[in-house]
C-alpha cells in the first residue's frame, strides 16, 4: 500500500521535469550513428558490393520484407541479381543487420521514410546501394572467406595456408 | 409552461456543457499523462492542442459505422447508449451550486447509486452482443466487478447519510458547513473513491477492457461513434465520481471568497487530476486481486466505518 | 529382438543393426558424417560416439562408435553422458579447424549436414587460431562445383562414386589432412550418377552447379512430391521452385524405386521448364504468324476451330499424363485417337506390356533388382535409357561380395569388411547389345550383334533352359556356348533377372526376353523364387498410353496419316513432336493435309511451329496427373508451383471446351482421375488415390514450402506493393504456403510418406532428415510408397517361334542408340545436360566401312526408306557388324526397322576437334 502511495508521489514529482520529447519536425532529435532507420547496402573497402546474396537477412526478417536473388559472375563472386526491401512492411528491427555475415546490410539514422504512395516505399538494389563502407570500414568478407573469387589468390587469405600440393605424399 | 422551457433549457445547457467538458477532459488527461511521463502530449491542434478532441470527434464521426455481421445488432447498438444515458441521468441530481441543479431530489444519493449501477448493463450487454470471446470475458469481468464494488460503494456512503441525516445531495452539502465530511468520514472517502474508480472502470481498475489481456474487452468490436459513446461515457463517469466525491466529502461548492460554482469546479478538477494521476502511476491488479481487495479489504472497511459512525452517532446523539 | 537401454530408457530394436541405425530409427539425434544409409559404416569420422556401460554398476563406461557397434541384447548406453558429448564436440571442433569461412557463399548452406551436426554437437566457438589448409579446385564439368577447402574427409564421395556407382575417375589424392578428392586432371566426372555427390557429400565440396548460377536456399524453395519425366522408371523427385522458376531437383526417397539416388539426367535435366522459348500463352496463327493471345481468347479460339471441322483426330503422347491422353481420347472419340507413335514403337510397347503380363514371372522394383544374383540384359543399354536401373544392376552384381561377407557373419553395414571379404566378387551379368555399354566392365560376358542375332541368342538360352522352347536356326558355335553359359547361370541363381527394352527396335528380341523368362519358370523347381523380368519403356508414360490404346484397332501414327488423306480432317496434337516420331517428309505432308492443326505442348518444337493454334501446356512442375512407370506403377504428379495465369494442364484445355464437344468427368484433377479409373479395367487400382472421406489427407494441409520461406511481402512488391493472396490448392492435400502441418507432426503420420514434398525436420536441414519419416532407417517411408501397382491381367501367349536371321537384306540396319545426355527430348533443353551430350555421329563397324567407301571422320549422307540425314562418321570396332548406330537426336529415316545406305561427303570438320575415342574395356 505504501509503495503505491510512493509511486503516486514519484510520478507526481515528474510535473516539474522537462519533457524528453522534442517538437519534431521543427526541432530534430539527435540520432546516434547506430540508430535503426533506413536500410542501406554498403560496399567493401575495395569499392565492390559487399552483399553476397546469402539470403540470411531475408530468412531472419520477421515481416518477410526482403527478397533477393543470387547471381554469380565469371569469377564465382556471388552478388544479388535483385535486392528488394519493401519498406512499407519493414519494422526497422535491425535483425537483418545482425544476421549479415559481410556487414553489407546496415541500418542508418535516417528515419524520414514517408511517401504518399506505398509503391514508392519499395526499394530496389540501386536505391539501397551506397558507395561507402557504412559503419564498418575495413572488413572485406572475401579476404577471410576460403572461396577464391578474384579478390585474393588462393591460400593468401587472412588465416590461410599455401595451397596443398596434392601430388605429394610427404608428411 | 415557461417553467418547462426553463428546465429544458437548463437540461440542454447542462448536457452540452457536460459533453464539452467530457471531451475537454480527454485532452486534459492526455496532456497530464504526457506531463507525468515526460512527454508533451497532444499540442498541435489549436492552442496547446486544446482542439485535439474536436479533431478526434470529427474523425470518429466520419469513420465507417460498422456492426459486425456476427453481432446481436439491436443490443449492440443499444449498449453504448446506456452508459451515456445513465451517466447523464446521474449528473442530473448533482447540485453544482446551491441553486444550480437539474432536479433537487430528496433521494438524490440513491438515484445516483441506482444510475451508476445501471451503467454496468452497458458493458455487460456490449460484451455479450459482440459475440466475441474477448468481449464476453470483458463483459463478465465488468459484471463481477460492478456487483462486488456496488455493495460497499453504497455502504461507504451510509456514514455520510447518517451524519447529514438526508439523502438529498444539496442538504448533504449544506450539512458540511462547519466540517467537510472527509475528516469524520475519511475511511468512507477512501472506500468510496476506490469503489468509484472501479465503477467507472478507470485505471487501475480497467479490467473489463484490459487491452493487454483481452484486447480491449467489451468494446473490442466497437468502432466509430459507438466506440465514441463508450469513451464519452467513461469520461462522464470520471466527472460524476469526482463531482459526487466533492459533494459528499469535500463540502461541495462551499469555500471562502470565491463564488460557489468556482469552488465546485476547482475541487472537481483537482479530484479529476488526481484520478488521472492514479492512471499514470498505478499498475492494474490481477482479477483475483481485484476481487480480494473488494471483498476482503474494502467491504470490512466500509462496515467498520459504518459501525463506528453509527456508534459515535448513537453515543453523541447526533 | 534385442532390448537395449539408452539414457535410462528401455527400447526394443531390430537385430542386425548397428547402434547408429538403431538410435536414428528410434528418433534419437546422434550426429554422424561418414555413415550413409546406402553406403554403410566405415567408422572414419568418430562423430557417432556414445558411451557403453559394462553393467548396471558401471559408472565410467567406455566410448564406442555407434556405426561400428552392433546392437546386442542388454546393452546399456548413453548418448547424453558428458564424456560422450565432450568427445563428439571435440571431434567436430577438430573437423572444423580447417573449414573455411564460407557458409554465406556456399550452396550447401541451409541444408548442410555439417552445419546440422555442428549445431547438434554444440560446437559454437572456434578456438583454433592457426592457418587453414587450402586446396586448388578442379573444374568437374557442367553439373558439379568443386570446393575442396570445405572437405572434412569423410570419404563418402569415394565410397559412393567408386564403390557404389562404379565410377573410376574420382580419387583420393595426397595423404593425412591433405587428402584431396578429385580427378587426375580437370574434366567432367564421367559417372552418370555424379550428381548424387551433391547430396552424398555432407558439406559443400560437391555442389549443384546449375543451381549455383542462380542460387536459392532450400528454405526458400517451394517443393512438391513429383515424379521424374526423363525416363520410364518414375524416380521420385523433389523439385524446388522460386520466383516462378524451377531451380533444382533433389532426390525424394522412394523405397522401391530410386532410394537415395538419382541419375544426372533426372537431376539436371529440368531445363525445359525454364526454357525461354517455351510457349507462355496461347498462340493463334494470323496471316502466317503466330500471335500471342490471352488464355480466355485461346480457349474461345479452340472452341471456334472445333466447330469449323467435322472430323477430328487426336494424337496423344507417351510423355503426357494419363489424364491428358484420356481427355483427348474422350474429345475426339476412341476411333480417332492415335498414340503419336509409329506402328513399330506401338508394337514394341505392346510386346513389352505382354512381358509384364507373363504369369508366374515377377516384375521387380529397382530395389528388388539389387537383390538379384544373375542378370541378363537383352538389347537395352540401360545406363543410357533407364540410368537409375543401371545403378541398381551394379548393386546386384556387387551382391556376390555381400553374400560372401554374409557367409562369414559380417553384418552388411560393415562396408569396409564386406568389401575386403567380397574381393570384387561379382554375380554374373550378361549383356547383349549392338555396341559396348557402360556396364560391360562388370559383365561376365558380352554379346555384340545385330538385334536379330541377339534375339536368336535369347531364344537359344530359352531352348537350353527348356527344350520345349523352339530353338533358333543358324546360331554360331560361340553364341551357342554363350547361350548355354547364360542358361546355366540363370537356372542356378536364386533370383534371376532379365531386362529388355525397346531401343534395339527389334520385336523378336522383346519376345525372346519373354521366352527366356517363360523357359526359366518352367525349368526351375516350383518352390524356387520366380524369375524376374523387367522391361524398360522409352518414355515416362509409355506404359500408360499403351494401356489406354492396347485394344484400339487403329492407334498408329501411320494410320492417322492415312486418315488425313480421305477428306478434310483437323488434328489436336498433344505434347508430341511428330518430327521425332516419323520421317520428316511424311509428317510434313500430314500437317499440310490437315484443315486445322492444334498443338498443346509445353516445349518448343517443329510441330508446334507448324500449328494454327498453340495452347501452352504445363510442364511436369505445374501438372497434376498420373504417370505409369515401367513396372506398371501409377504415380501422381503434383504441381510444384501454382499455374501460370495463361497455362493449363493439357486436359484442362480440352475440358474447358463447351458446346456439343464438352467433356464430362474432367472438372477437377480428382474428377479426371476418377474418369481414368473407369477408362480401362486394369486402371481400377488408381481409385486408391482418389480423395475420399476416409482418406487421411482429405483435409490435411501439407506445406510445400519450408517453414522459414522468406520474402513473402517483397517478392512481388516491384509489380504491386499490395500482396496477393497465396495461391490456393483445392485439389490436393498440399498448400502453396509455409503454413500447415508441422514437420514433427507429419513425421509421425502414417501415410505422409508418399506426399512428403521435401525432407526437413527440426535440427535436420539436409536431405538426410528423411530417416525421421521412416520407422526403420533401412525401411520405407512411414505410410509407404508413392503410387500403386496396377493389377495387370496375366496372359500366356505360349512359345514364340524364332524367325530366321535375315542375311540377305541390303544396307545397314539402323539402330538408334539411346543416350543419357542428349538422347531425350525434354532434358536436351537443359543447358548442362546438353553440354554433356556427345557429338552426334554415326557409328559403324570397321568391316562395314569399305563396302560403302566411307572412312572414319567422314561426313556421310545416311539415306533411309523415307528420309535422309547427314552425320559425321565414326568407325568403331565395338559396334556389331551390319549395324548403322545412329545418334538419339537423328530424325526417323523410315517407319519400322529401317535399312540405310551411306555415301561419303568428304571429311567432316567438326569431328576432327572431337575428343579422342575411349578404348574398349
Amino acid at each position: 500500500m505504501l509503495s503505491q502511495l510512493r509511486t503516486i508521489w514519484e510520478v507526481f514529482k515528474h510535473s516539474t521535469v522537462k519533457p524528453d520529447t522534442v517538437s519534431y519536425p521543427e526541432e530534430k532529435p539527435y540520432l546516434a550513428p547506430r540508430y535503426r532507420g533506413r536500410i542501406v547496402l554498403t560496399r567493401d573497402p575495395d569499392g565492390e558490393e559487399r552483399c553476397v546474396a546469402c539470403n540470411l537477412c531475408a530468412a531472419v526478417c520477421p515481416v518477410d520484407c526482403i527478397a533477393l536473388q543470387q547471381t554469380q559472375d565469371e569469377r564465382g563472386r556471388w552478388r544479388a541479381e535483385f535486392f528488394r526491401i519493401n519498406f512499407s512492411r519493414c519494422i526497422l528491427c535491425g535483425l537483418c543487420e545482425e544476421a549479415c555475415p559481410t556487414y553489407a546490410i546496415q541500418l542508418t539514422p535516417d528515419v524520414e521514410l514517408c511517401e504518399y504512395d506505398r509503391q514508392n516505399l519499395v526499394y530496389e538494389k540501386e536505391h539501397l546501394l551506397i558507395s561507402g563502407t557504412g559503419k564498418y570500414h575495413d572488413y572485406n568478407f572475401y579476404r577471410r572467406a576460403g572461396k577464391d573469387v578474384g579478390v585474393k589468390e588462393r591460400g593468401t587469405g587472412e588465416t590461410e595456408a599455401e595451397p596443398v600440393n596434392v601430388r605429394s605424399l610427404l608428411p | 409552461m415557461a417553467d418547462v422551457f426553463r428546465v429544458l433549457a437548463q437540461i440542454g445547457t447542462t448536457i452540452t456543457v457536460l459533453l464539452v467538458l467530457a471531451a475537454l477532459l480527454i485532452w486534459a488527461e492526455r496532456r497530464l499523462l504526457g506531463l507525468w511521463q515526460d512527454r508533451l502530449g497532444p499540442n498541435r491542434v489549436g492552442p496547446f492542442g486544446i482542439l485535439q478532441s474536436v479533431a478526434d470527434m470529427i474523425k470518429i464521426f466520419f469513420k465507417e459505422d460498422w456492426v459486425p455481421p456476427f453481432a446481436e445488432k439491436p443490443v449492440f447498438i443499444f449498449a453504448p447508449c446506456v452508459v451515456v444515458i445513465t451517466m447523464l441521468m446521474a449528473l442530473a441530481v448533482v447540485p453544482f451550486t446551491p441553486t444550480l441543479a437539474i432536479v433537487d431530489l430528496n433521494v438524490g444519493l440513491l438515484f445516483f447509486l441506482a444510475m451508476s449501477a445501471l451503467a454496468a448493463y452497458s458493458t455487460i450487454l456490449a460484451g455479450w452482443s459482440s459475440n466475441n470471446k474477448y468481449s464476453l470475458l470483458g463483459g463478465m469481468r465488468s459484471a463481477a466487478q460492478m456487483i462486488s464494488y456496488d455493495v460497499f460503494m453504497g455502504l461507504s456512503l451510509m456514514g455520510v447519510v447518517m451524519l447529514a441525516g438526508s439523502f438529498n445531495l444539496r442538504e448533504i452539502v449544506l450539512a458540511q458547513q462547519g466540517l467537510w465530511y472527509i475528516v469524520p468520514q475519511f475511511l468512507g472517502f477512501l472506500v468510496f473513491l476506490v469503489a468509484g474508480l472501479a465503477e467507472s472502470h478507470r485505471l487501475p481498475f480497467d479490467l473489463p477492457e484490459a487491452e493487454h489481456e483481452i484486447i480491449a474487452g467489451f468494446h473490442t468490436e466497437y468502432s466509430g461513434m459507438k466506440f465514441g459513446l463508450f469513451f464519452v461515457g467513461e469520461y462522464l463517469g470520471v466527472l460524476l465520481i469526482a463531482a459526487i466525491t466533492v459533494i459528499l466529502f469535500l463540502g461541495g461548492w462551499q469555500g471562502p471568497w470565491l463564488p460557489p460554482f468556482v469552488w465546485f469546479v476547482l475541487k472537481t478538477a483537482l479530484l479529476v487530476a488526481f484520478i488521472i494521476l492514479l492512471r499514470a502511476a498505478l499498475p492494474r491488479p490481477r482479477f483475483d486481486q481485484l476481487m480480494s481487495i473488494g471483498w476482503k479489504l474494502m467491504l470490512p472497511l466500509a462496515l467498520l466505518n459504518l459501525m463506528i459512525t453509527g456508534a459515535v452517532a448513537l453515543a453523541g446523539g447526533l | 529382438m534385442p532390448r537395449i537401454r539408452i539414457d535410462g530408457q528401455a527400447y526394443e530394436v531390430k537385430e542386425g543393426l548397428n547402434l547408429l541405425q538403431a538410435c536414428l530409427g528410434l528418433g534419437l539425434n546422434l550426429p554422424y558424417f561418414c555413415w550413409h544409409p546406402a553406403l554403410g559404416s566405415v567408422g572414419a569420422c568418430r562423430q557417432c560416439a556414445l558411451l557403453q556401460y559394462r553393467d548396471e554398476e558401471d559408472r565410467q563406461g567406455r566410448l564406442v562408435m555407434g556405426c561400428m557397434t552392433a546392437v546386442a541384447d542388454g546393452q546399456i548406453l548413453s548418448l547424453k553422458a558428458d564424456k560422450a558429448r565432450h568427445f563428439r564436440a571435440g571431434v567436430i571442433e577438430a573437423l572444423m579447424t580447417n573449414h573455411p569461412h564460407d557458409c554465406p557463399v556456399c550452396e550447401e548452406g541451409g541444408e548442410c549436414h555439417l552445419q546440422d551436426m555442428t549445431v547438434m554437437s554444440g560446437h559454437h566457438h572456434r578456438r583454433y587460431r592457426g592457418r587453414k589448409r587450402t586446396f586448388v579446385n578442379q573444374d568437374l564439368g557442367p553439373f558439379i562445383n568443386h570446393e575442396m577447402n570445405r572437405c572434412i574427409t569423410c570419404y563418402r564421395c569415394l565410397r559412393f562414386y567408386r564403390d557404389y556407382a562404379g565410377g573410376e575417375d574420382l580419387h583420393a589424392l595426397a595423404s593425412r589432412n591433405h587428402t584431396y578428392f578429385g580427378r587426375a586432371s580437370d574434366g567432367p566426372l564421367e559417372s552418370e550418377f555424379a550428381g548424387n555427390l551433391v547430396e552424398v557429400c555432407p558439406t559443400g565440396v560437391f555442389t549443384d552447379k546449375p543451381l549455383s548460377q542462380s542460387y536459392t536456399r532450400k528454405w526458400d524453395l517451394q517443393h512438391a512430391p513429383s515424379i521424374c519425366v526423363h525416363c520410364s522408371l518414375g524416380c521420385n523427385i523433389s523439385p524446388g521452385e522460386r520466383y516462378g522458376r524451377l531451380k533444382r531437383v533433389q532426390n525424394r526417397y522412394h523405397h522401391g524405386i530410386n532410394g537415395y539416388f538419382l541419375c544426372d539426367r533426372g537431376r539436371f535435366g529440368f531445363g525445359h521448364v525454364n526454357h525461354p522459348e517455351r510457349p507462355q500463352q496461347p498462340l493463334v496463327r494470323e496471316n502466317g504468324r503466330l500471335r500471342p493471345v490471352a488464355a480466355s481468347e485461346g480457349l474461345a479460339e479452340l472452341a471456334r476451330r472445333l466447330e469449323t471441322t467435322e472430323r477430328w483426330i487426336g494424337i496423344g503422347s507417351p510423355r503426357a499424363t494419363l489424364e491428358s491422353n484420356l481427355a483427348l481420347r474422350e474429345l475426339v472419340g476412341a476411333d480417332h485417337f492415335f498414340t503419336g507413335l509409329g506402328s513399330h514403337p506401338n508394337a514394341l510397347n505392346r510386346a513389352l506390356l505382354e512381358l509384364l503380363r507373363l504369369p508366374g514371372v515377377n516384375t521387380p522394383s529397382l530395389r528388388e533388382i539389387e537383390a538379384c544374383d544373375a542378370l541378363l540384359l537383352l538389347g537395352e543399354d540401360i545406363t543410357q535409357s533407364a540410368p537409375r536401373m543401371a545403378l541398381s544392376v551394379r548393386q546386384a552384381v556387387r551382391g556376390a561380395g555381400r553374400d560372401r561377407a554374409a557367409a562369414l557373419n559380417i553384418p552388411p553395414w560393415q562396408a569396409q569388411s564386406v568389401q575386403i571379404a567380397g574381393q570384387n566378387a561379382r554375380h554374373p551379368l550378361f549383356i547383349s547389345h549392338v555396341t559396348a555399354t557402360r556396364l560391360d566392365p562388370i559383365a561376365e560376358a558380352t554379346y555384340r550383334a545385330s538385334p536379330q542375332e541377339q534375339a536368336a541368342l535369347a531364344f537359344a538360352v530359352a531352348h537350353c533352359l527348356c527344350p520345349e522352347a523352339p530353338a533358333p536356326e543358324g546360331l554360331d558355335e560361340q553364341a551357342q556356348s554363350l547361350a548355354e553359359k547364360i542358361a546355366e547361370a540363370l537356372l542356378h541363381a536364386k533370383r534371376p533377372l532379365i531386362v529388355t527394352g525397346p531401343s534395339s527396335g527389334a520385336l523378336p528380341l522383346v519376345e525372346a526376353a519373354g521366352q527366356v523368362a517363360r523357359a526359366l519358370l518352367n525349368a526351375r523347381p516350383a518352390e524356387a523364387c520366380p524369375p524376374a523380368l523387367i522391361p524398360v519403356f522409352a518414355e515416362c508414360n509409355s506404359l500408360g498410353l499403351t494401356l489406354l490404346t492396347q485394344d484400339a484397332a487403329e492407334a498408329d501414327l501411320e494410320q492417322a496419316f492415312a486418315l488425313s488423306e480421305h477428306g478434310p480432317v483437323g488434328a489436336i496434337i498433344l505434347e508430341n513432336d511428330l518430327f521425332r516420331r516419323a520421317p520428316g517428309p511424311l509428317v510434313q505432308g500430314f500437317l499440310e493435309r490437315l484443315t486445322q492443326r492444334i498443338v498443346i505442348d509445353s516445349i518448343p518444337s517443329p510441330t508446334l511451329n507448324a500449328a494454327d493454334l498453340v495452347l501452352p501446356a504445363t510442364s511436369f512442375a505445374e501438372s497434376q496427373g498420373t504417370l505409369i512407370n515401367n513396372e506398371g506403377r501409377a504415380q501422381p504428379l503434383f504441381p510444384v508451383h501454382a499455374l501460370h495465369a495463361e497455362r493449363r494442364n493439357s486436359w484442362q484445355w480440352l475440358a474447358a471446351v463447351a458446346g456439343h464437344r464438352a467433356l464430362k468427368g474432367f472438372a477437377s484433377p480428382a474428377d479426371a482421375l476418377a474418369t481414368c479409373v473407369t477408362a480401362a479395367p486394369e486402371l481400377a487400382p488408381l481409385s486408391q488415390a482418389l480423395p475420399s472421406a476416409a482418406h487421411p489427407f482429405t483435409r490435411l494441409a501439407v506445406p510445400r514450402m519450408p517453414h522459414r520461406n522468406s520474402g513473402r511481402t517483397a517478392a512481388g512488391a516491384n509489380l504491386d506493393v499490395r500482396e496477393d493472396q497465396q495461391p490456393q490448392d483445392h485439389d490436393s492435400c498440399l498448400t502453396f504456403s509455409m503454413e500447415g502441418a508441422p514437420a514433427p507432426w507429419l513425421s509421425r503420420q502414417s501415410g505422409i510418406g508418399a506426399r512428403l514434398p521435401f525432407s526437413w525436420y527440426p535440427g535436420w536441414n539436409s536431405n538426410q532428415a528423411v530417416h525421421k519419416f521412416k520407422d526403420a532407417v533401412d525401411g520405407p517411408l512411414r505410410g509407404g510408397e508413392s503410387g500403386m501397382r496396377l493389377d495387370l491381367v496375366c496372359r500366356d501367349n505360349g512359345w514364340h517361334r524364332p524367325l530366321p536371321v535375315d542375311t540377305e537384306a541390303q544396307g545397314l540396319l539402323a539402330v538408334v542408340q539411346p543416350a543419357i545426355f542428349g538422347g531425350e527430348e525434354l532434358s536436351n533443353l537443359a543447358a548442362p545436360v546438353f553440354q554433356r551430350a556427345a557429338l552426334p555421329c554415326l557409328r559403324i563397324h570397321p568391316d562395314d566401312a569399305p563396302a560403302w567407301s566411307v572412312a572414319d571422320g567422314d561426313r556421310v549422307l545416311v539415306r533411309g526408306a523415307s528420309a535422309a540425314t547427314e552425320l559425321p562418321l565414326r568407325v568403331d570396332p565395338r559396334v556389331a557388324r551390319g549395324i548403322a548406330l545412329l545418334p538419339p537426336t537423328c530424325p526417323p529415316l523410315g517407319t519400322g526397322p529401317t535399312r540405310v545406305s551411306l555415301r561419303s561427303l568428304g571429311s567432316d570438320p567438326l569431328i576432327a576437334t572431337d575428343h579422342p575415342e575411349p578404348t574398349d574395356g
